[in-house]
């Protein structure tokens, strides 16, 4: 038997993940797609696989397929066709699934994303479109009620070969390629209602005695969080490598893959079935439907209409506007956002105080209110100017954040507020050398450590420069008072 | 009733009759007439009448009524109406009734055409004799001892019978022209793609194919306008190619054309005095102007073999829905989700309808999917090409129908084999999605029918059309069952 110390490992994790797209109605009907109506509400006699009925394909969906294919640096199928999977289960009405199987929308493509600062990059093996389920409600006791508006939902489900080797590492794909299909504007990306659904495919190569073993591959199925993501890795890794331990035959072909499933309140994995045999789905070409073909022509205007990658524009921010990767990191998180921060540098904002304001100001004034700053409803002209006014001296720092709280109340511009609100900086020397001799007189002990005491000197003159300001309300301008507090200083020196 | 679709609509258009009339006397004849065949699954004579009468009233009105105005028409029960059950002749959906309506009787409503009733099948149109059907059977209307022929035998019976000028079937492997050629009448097979699927309940989805059955090809045309053409809600029809026909407007002359015959279609197992009239039939078409043509289709033999595969691995998964859950029958012994899948199954279909559905889901298992399935699949192409290379040389294809005239009831239940070779000749067609027409072209020794089947190229039915019609003229063919005389 091998101890903990005696062996080497790696994790090996790849992930299959489910993609609601944005479509306004479901993949094969004119129903809506919506989350929260009444049950079955959302139905007819396609969704619902009624005697006679036949789909016809969304074409939105399949663009937005093709879209994600080609932000995912896909080859897009010239040809591909659907297919019937087939397996009982009563949420799902005819009893098979349309899916694609042998030609999907796209296959063989990568993603890039960063991970802790580091560029990584994985493979893409296929992202097919086929139709949601709907959802079996064991809610009475003894009896199972079938909800079917979510039945025919499009999913994209998007397949990555096996290349991920840590939990951080899974985190930032799925949150980068959670970015990357909101930017594309093909799904709402919303985890909460469940639009994307992760599930990593995770076991660990061990190596112990000169020789390799792998484990059994667990799925972990319908991870909608990037925290139950990381927790399940995490957990999947140690869990694994014990089970290994204590049983050295707990490997790949001699025990059965397994699917489990992430108890979030224990923080465990959950065994939920083992994969002895491969279910036999049957698939065959499915009937009902003609196959979706591309021309390179068309393929080619969709790829000139796809938004820059939030990766991409990550790295524009940083190396061309001089922003700090965290910064930049923040403010292209979502789109829109992104979207306003280039427009407000268009209206003419220094990019640099325009990264402060976005990532301190706008996104504090965000966040109180659940929201993102493209959603708190401040132009870009308004932004602009009011970041102008921060470099200009017009206002200080601090009087920018109150200025920038009533924004959200008022169409007036930023400068108007600023003088109503009494925070327009005064430049005026008289006026503020006024407010120094106020703030030296109240502090006679800070006074004399600024001036005189080499170990205090420097806390004492930034206590002075603070007294200025909170007796001049925030309109003094802290450049012009923190040069003539140092004047002030050298004079009173000159005086002892 | 012996007028013709045309017939009646000429009449009420001249305003010598009223489509309630019409209307009425097909009521009767059924009144009279099914106890002997039982065609008619449910008749509707109060939603009939009520519909003839609207139409009276447009008449009356000077508004515009459609092309088939006050003809009575009836409808295979696999195919959805609102109002009258669609019970696809299965304990499984005896009491279903479809909430919404098929496209071509949509079309067929609004060409102003009342629908009579329903019509019995083989269960989800699953046999060549209705023998299959879970609610009773439909016999011959030529002989009550003779099979009606299947699948749509309802509603070839219900023509011949003098019940209907005109009724929808369907056609996966033959379910038109079998019953067709069986019973005297007419029966047309669109090119796939043709005819809206929209509503009728799936069997081989990529194989069928509604059409009408009539007394005379004038008449087929005349649905055939009505029923053919676009529909956006089935992807596999083919949009853009209106069927427009001549003959409906009184052109009766085809070009000069050439007629192929196989070899193939004269082997081993063709009954004589089948093959003496559809010889003499062939004959006749030469007498018309064809050129007889000598050709070759050398996968004709395989199309049985491929029809039975394709079409239960279609059947498999169209059938899987039927499973007591949503809708449909369902056990009232189940103590599982499991057991009330498999129970409510077992109970609500018949033998043949799981004998394919066991058959379908073999042939696409895992391990057996490529030796099958897939094989399968290229025969079909190899048989879509082996006619492709015929239509070079010659305009449309003669053959029998099928290799005999109605067999006898009980006569085949037990050879499910014997019973699919019924349908040796019409499954191609349907492989390839050719048009195919069923004409009848004489009588055996009892007195039984026996039709001609011409196949076209793809979009052609109107060439098909022109010719059959050219063929009846002046012959007692298509004459009424025996059923149909008084003095019976």
């Amino acid at each position: 038997m091998y101890s903990e110390k005696d062996i080497t490992h790696r994790l090996i994790v790849g992930f299959e993940i489910h993609v609601q797209l944005a479509t306004r109605t479901k993949l094969f009907c004119g129903c809506a797609v919506e989350f929260g109506a009444p049950p079955n509400s959302r139905t007819c006699p396609v969704c619902l696989g009624l005697p006679g009925a036949l789909p016809v394909m969304n074409r939105r969906a399949f663009e937005f397929s093709v879209d994600t294919g080609l932000a995912l640096n896909c080859a897009i199928n010239r040809l591909s066709k659907w297919d019937r999977k087939s397996y009982y289960y009563p949420d799902l009405p005819k009893n098979y699934q349309t899916s694609q199987y042998d030609l999907p929308v796209a296959c063989d493509g990568f993603f890039e994303f960063n991970a802790n600062g580091q560029p990584r990059r994985i493979s893409i093996l296929r992202a097919h479109l086929e139709e949601d389920a709907g959802k079996n409600i064991h809610d009475t006791p003894g009896c199972t009620l079938v909800d079917l508006n979510r039945t025919g939902t499009p999913l994209l489900e998007i397949v990555t070969l096996p290349e991920i080797e840590s939990a951080d590492d899974a985190y930032a794909f799925c949150t980068e390629l959670q970015r990357l299909v909101t930017y594309l504007g093909v799904s709402h990306g919303n985890m909460q209602m469940g639009q994307m659904r992760f599930e990593p495919n995770i076991n660990v190569e061990i190596n112990a005695g000169g020789e390799t073993f792998r484990t059994p591959i667990s799925e972990i199925k319908n991870l909608n969080s990037f925290r139950s993501v990381r927790g399940a890795i995490e957990y999947e890794y140690q869990r694994q490598i014990q089970d290994w331990l204590a049983d050295n035959d707990y490997v790949i072909n001699d025990r059965p893959n397994e699917n489990r499933g992430w108890d979030d309140d224990r923080g465990v994995t959950v065994f939920q079935r083992g994969k002895e045999a491969a279910h036999d789905y049957r698939y065959f070409p499915e009937p009902d439907l003609v196959p979706a073909t591309t021309e390179e022509a068309w393929l080619e205007t969709r790829r000139a209409k796809l938004p820059m990658a939030p990766l991409k524009r990550r790295a524009e921010l940083v190396n061309n506007l001089g922003l700090n990767p965290d910064d930049a990191a923040v403010i292209v998180s979502d789109r829109a956002t992104a979207d306003l921060f280039d427009a407000a540098v268009e209206a003419g904002a220094s990019p640099k105080t325009l990264g402060k304001h976005f990532v301190n100001l706008w996104a504090k004034l965000a966040a109180d209110r659940d929201a993102r700053v493209c959603d708190l409803g401040i132009s870009a002209d308004r932004i602009a100017e009011l970041a102008n006014m921060v470099d200009q001296d017009s206002v200080s720092a601090t009087s920018a954040v109150k200025v920038a709280g009533a924004m959200l109340d008022s169409p007036d511009s930023p400068m108007k507020l600023a003088e109503s609100m009494g925070l327009r900086a005064v430049l005026d020397t008289g006026e503020t050398q006024a407010w120094i001799e106020q703030a030296f007189a109240a502090n006679e002990q800070a006074v004399r450590d600024a001036a005189g005491n080499p170990k205090k000197a420097k806390a004492a003159a930034g206590f002075l420069r603070g007294q200025v300001m909170k007796i001049s309300a925030g309109k003094a301008n802290p450049k012009l008072v923190g040069a003539l507090i140092e004047a002030r200083l050298r004079e009173q020196s000159t005086q002892e | 009733m012996n007028q013709s679709v045309y017939d009646i609509v000429t009449a009420i258009g001249k305003g010598e009759t009223t489509a309630r009339a019409v209307v009425a006397e097909s009521l009767a004849a059924i009144a009279a007439r099914d106890a002997q065949v039982r065609a008619f699954v449910c008749v509707d004579g109060e939603g009939a009448l009520a519909a003839a009468d609207e139409v009276d009233r447009r008449l009356a009105a000077g508004e515009r009524v459609g092309p088939l105005a006050g003809v009575p028409v009836a409808i295979k029960d696999n195919i959805c109406t609102l109002n009258l059950p669609t019970t696809c002749a299965s304990r499984m959906l005896e009491d279903y009734t479809s909430p919404y309506e098929a496209g071509v009787v949509e079309r067929l409503r609004s060409a102003g055409a009342i629908v009579v009733g329903k019509t019995n099948l083989d269960e989800f149109a699953m046999g060549s004799s209705n023998e299959n059907s879970a609610l009773f059977r439909t016999v011959n209307a030529w002989s009550p001892d003779r099979v009606a022929g299947g699948s749509s035998g309802g509603s070839a019976v219900a023509v011949a019978a003098g019940m209907v000028p005109c009724a929808l079937g369907s056609d996966t492997g033959g379910s038109i022209r079998l019953p067709a050629s069986f019973n005297g009448v007419v029966g047309l097979k669109p090119t796939y793609g043709r005819v809206s699927r929209y509503g009728l309940v799936a069997f081989g989805s990529s194989l069928d194919q509604i059409g009408p059955i009539t007394r005379d090809a004038r008449d087929a045309a005349i649905v055939l306008s009505v029923i053919a053409g676009d529909d956006a809600r089935d992807s596999t029809n083919v949009r853009g190619r209106p069927f427009i026909s001549g003959i409906a407007d009184g052109e009766t002359t085809p070009d000069p054309f050439s007629v192929g015959v196989a070899s193939e279609c004269f082997g081993e197992g063709l009954a004589g005095s089948v093959r003496a009239s559809v010889e003499a039939g062939i004959g006749r078409l030469g007498e018309l102007g064809a050129e007889t043509v000598d050709i070759r289709l050398p996968h004709m033999e395989y199309a049985i073999a491929c029809y039975y595969i394709i079409a239960t691995a279609e059947a498999s998964s169209n059938l899987a829905r039927y499973d007591g859950v949503h809708y449909g029958h369902r056990t009232s012994r189940a103590d599982d989700i499991f057991e009330l899948y498999s129970h409510s199954r077992v109970e609500g279909f018949g033998a043949e309808v799981k004998r394919r559905i066991m058959l379908g889901t073999y042939v696409l298992s895992s391990g057996y999917y490529d030796a099958y399935y897939k094989k399968a699949l290229q025969v079909r192409t190899l048989i879509r090409r082996d006619f492709e290379k015929a239509f070079e040389k010659v305009d449309v294809i003669a053959s029998p129908v099928a290799p005999t005239t109605a067999f006898r009831v009980g006569e085949k239940t037990d050879d499910p084999l014997a019973m699919y070779l019924a349908d040796v000749y019409t499954t191609s067609a349907n492989l390839a999605g050719l048009p195919a027409i069923s004409i009848p072209c004489g009588f055996d020794e009892d007195g039984m029918p026996i039709g001609l089947q011409l196949m076209g190229r793809w979009f052609e039915e109107d060439r098909l059309l022109a010719i059959a019609h050219r063929f009846l003229e002046g012959t007692d063919y298509n004459r009424l069952s025996p059923l149909c005389n008084p003095a019976r």
